[in-house]
């Protein structure tokens, strides 16, 4: 099979952004923030909206992804199973049994968001006695790209009743918040603008069901942080810790929204 | 194992272009009949697959194969890519040597901006034909710092 | 190069009949154009050469530029007549080589 045999292109049906719109304010204005996010989970929840990036990349970004022997993520997720030989199997076993795993991720714990990355490092440093991995170092990387695939094709479902409502909601309320000297939120492009064209591109609906990835643009593989990171400068925001709180809760939020996706990792994308 | 005339021709390429200035499409033509030694190649017997409008200009896949065109028992030896956008012209030099199954490769590379690449075969009997494919690179938004 | 390549051989083929070799090679192959954040032009780093013979004998060989994009791709296709094995070798810009073999069984 050589590298540019097309895949069907898939179809999906989007509401209008009008709708949404009203709907928005409709609950915005009123004191019912949870119901309105429980609301919008919900109605996110119903399927039909819901868009990976997958389909809003081109062509060859999507075979890229299609063929695990041309995807360069894969060199990341071979170091990745070195690193998980040399100390997660002790206890872990193979890691085969860690299916469903990135998929129910982030969790909270201790009052906080936990992803697989700081997972990851919880593990290494208070139960293995090791040294954390260095965040976007390829180790890291491709561990947490090895473990995601173990949950590839299974759709995202994350906990987001008793403990969870309050991140989520706080998650949510910074996805729809105007920052930077931009001035704007992420559902500004990401809802709102979802499916149209910027600088050659379609806006993705901004789920984080392919991470860690590897984008064309970095020419390398990047975690979920480092995503965001760009947006932040690129809206010109304040650029939040990798461990911030507040990132926590929105990771947890995109997850909520993105509940029913497949997932993807090791995604590719532009 | 050195290309021989495709290494001299590259770096005859690169010690032409000063440092800093970009190729230019007369430069990629003048190194194009180079290769072809002195003729000007025909268009034909060799296809050239690039995307016309390009995602993102850092991987941008890549398969240059024979023709349809093509004679029986024409062998295609050695092709030769060239972007005209780029800083450099050269992209690379591919061989098929004897236990070749055919000549046809993929590959990924990089395109600077939106210009015309160009692959020109050199066949067994000395002949040589190109094809061109020019395209729009677009740039993907929110780029890290 | 210590990360080993994402090689794709059928181990045993038919006599006569073409078969596909794809390789993806972990290299940053950096142009030589990018400037780092102190404003210092960051040196090309690229495989230049890279070449497949089975037995000593050229299957498919290429020159290459910065204009190859990160961790190289490259798919070709190779015919055998007997067994052998086939070697895969490439170097970059600083000198440091990679290699594969393969044995490929030809029925």
């Amino acid at each position: 099979m050589f590298f540019f045999e097309k895949k069907n292109q898939k179809t999906s049906i989007r509401l209008g952004s009008a709708q949404w719109m009203k709907f928005f304010c409709f609950f915005l204005f009123t004191k019912r923030r949870l119901l309105f996010a429980v609301c919008c989970l919900g109605l996110l929840g119903a399927g039909e909206e819901k868009r990976s990036g997958y389909e809003d990349a081109g062509p060859q970004v999507r075979a890229m992804q299609d063929d695990d022997l041309a995807n360069p993520a894969f060199l990341w997720v071979q170091q990745g199973a070195a690193v998980w030989g040399q100390g997660c199997a002790g206890c872990h076993g193979a890691v085969e049994g860690m299916r469903g795993v990135a998929a129910r991720y982030p969790v909270v714990e201790g009052g906080r968001v936990l992803n697989l990355e700081q997972r990851v490092n919880q593990c290494r440093v208070e139960r293995q006695g090791v040294a954390a991995l260095a965040p976007e170092g390829d180790a890291m990387l491709g561990v947490t790209a090895l473990v995601g695939l173990q949950s590839r094709g299974m759709a995202i479902a994350v906990e987001v009743e008793g403990a969870a409502a309050a991140h989520v909601a706080r998650g949510e309320a910074f996805f729809r918040l105007r920052q930077g000297q931009l001035n704007l939120s992420c559902a500004q492009c990401h809802e709102q603008l979802a499916g149209q064209s910027l600088a050659g591109a379609r806006i993705p609906q901004g789920h984080a069901n392919g991470y860690p990835i590897y984008r064309l643009e970095w020419q390398g593989m990047g975690s979920l942080f480092r995503r965001l990171r760009a947006c932040l400068v690129g809206v010109r925001a304040e650029v939040l810790a990798r461990d911030e709180g507040l990132l926590g809760d929105l990771e947890l939020f995109r997850a909520a929204r993105g509940a029913g996706l497949k997932v993807e990792t090791p995604g590719v994308r532009p | 194992m050195l290309p021989r005339r495709g290494f001299v021709l590259m770096a005859a390429a690169g010690a032409v272009l000063p440092a800093g200035a970009w190729a230019k499409p007369e430069e990629v033509e003048a190194l194009i009949r180079a290769v072809a030694g002195g003729a000007v190649p025909k268009a034909g017997r060799v296809r050239l697959e690039v995307p016309e409008l390009v995602e993102n200009g850092n991987a941008v896949g890549m398969t240059v194969s024979l023709g349809a065109d093509v004679p029986a028992g024409a062998v295609l030896t050695d092709i030769h890519v060239f972007a005209d956008g780029n800083p450099r012209p050269g992209v690379a030099h591919f061989r098929f040597g004897k236990l070749s199954g055919g000549a046809r490769v993929s590959t990924r590379i990089r395109l600077a901006t939106s210009q015309t690449v160009h692959a020109v075969a050199v066949f067994a009997d000395g002949s040589c034909w190109r094809d061109s494919v020019s395209l729009l690179v677009t740039l993907s938004a929110c780029l890290d710092d | 190069m210590a990360v080993r390549p994402l090689l794709n051989v059928p181990r045993e083929v038919r006599a006569g009949v073409a078969f596909e070799v794809r390789i993806l090679i972990q290299h940053v192959m950096e142009t030589g154009f990018r400037r780092d954040a102190v404003g210092m032009v960051v040196a090309q780093d690229i495989i230049n050469r890279f070449e497949c013979l089975v037995d000593g004998e050229e299957v498919f060989s290429a020159t290459l530029h910065p204009a190859i994009s990160a961790n190289p791709y490259l798919a070709f296709s190779a015919r055998l007549a007997r067994s052998g094995t086939m070697v895969l070798r490439w170097v970059d810009d600083r000198g440091m080589e990679g290699e594969e073999r393969v044995d490929i069984k030809v029925s």
